[in-house]
């Protein structure tokens, strides 16, 4: 690997983590169930580039587009379904706020 | 090269608004602007599909769904919100700082970095690449939207029952 390349694969590295950290800390701090799903997102969106980066520093950005492609297939449908469950909850508890479903504790 | 640089601290910029705005509306708009700003970021590294996919998909599908499930629960009144931004402020006001600690951080340590990578492929075609060497995937695509179409049906079904 040469050093240009090293260089440029440590600077989206530094921006990935912070990318990261952004989509960890909302999933930590947060009570809400629609921002926990946000938090998801960004957390996914911070892999999607970590693997953009790979291919094309590594020269095999055809393999790295497709596993990206699936990858926002299943992001796709885990957020319907979470989307869905959600809306569940609200249905039962009238509330999004993690602290007020009590339904399953004990 | 630089104004990749640019474009990764817009995207941290707007990533940062999505987690912090006090409106839930807000933060679907600010995920859809992250996705656009992933998007441009993908087609200047040479995957213009996948860039095509993340728009449709992420800035546009996904964002929609984020806003009719936002405007399908209920909203809180004035004094809930006011309660909620005190509280939230509180959590959240430590993420800036811990997001500019973390890159200043990381970009003092020298790092070597020691990577083998493959040789460079020859410009294969992305269809080719997922019709001819990532079959599974696409198999495993096709049950997982299977799965998630038989999940709402079941989710809904549930409800109408009730």
């Amino acid at each position: 690997m040469s050093a240009s390349a090293v260089y440029l694969f440590w600077i989206f590295g530094i921006f990935i983590v912070m990318l990261f950290s952004i989509g960890l800390y909302c999933i930590l701090a947060t009570f809400n169930l629609i921002r926990a799903l946000i938090g998801v997102e960004i957390l996914i969106k911070a892999v999607t580039l970590l693997i953009i980066v790979a291919g094309f520093l590594s020269g095999h950005t055809a393999l790295t587009q497709s596993l990206v492609i699936t990858m926002i297939v299943i992001e796709a449908v885990v957020m319907t379904i979470a989307v869905g469950i959600v809306l569940g909850i609200h249905k039962q508890n009238k509330s999004l706020d993690v602290r007020k479903i009590r339904s399953l504790k004990g | 090269m630089h104004l990749n640089y640019l474009i990764l601290v817009v995207l941290v910029l707007a990533a940062l608004w999505t987690v912090m705005t006090r409106s839930l509306i807000r933060a679907a708009i600010g995920l859809a602007a992250t996705s656009a700003v992933l998007t441009i970021i993908m087609f200047r590294l040479n995957s213009p599909l996948a860039a095509v996919f993340e728009l449709s998909v992420c800035a546009g599908l996904i964002s929609v769904l984020f806003v009719s499930t936002i405007s399908l629960t209920q909203p809180l009144n004035k004094e809930e919100v006011l309660a909620h931004m005190k509280e939230r402020l509180g959590r959240f006001w430590v993420l800036p700082f811990l997001v500019i600690a973390i890159g200043l951080t990381l970009s003092f340590i020298q790092f070597k970095l020691n990577l083998r990578l493959p040789a460079p492929e020859a410009e294969k075609d992305v269809r080719a690449v997922l019709w001819n060497l990532r079959q599974l995937d696409l198999l495993g695509q096709i049950i997982i939207l299977i799965t998630g179409v038989f999940g709402v049906v079941i989710l809904f079904r549930e409800r109408l029952k009730k």
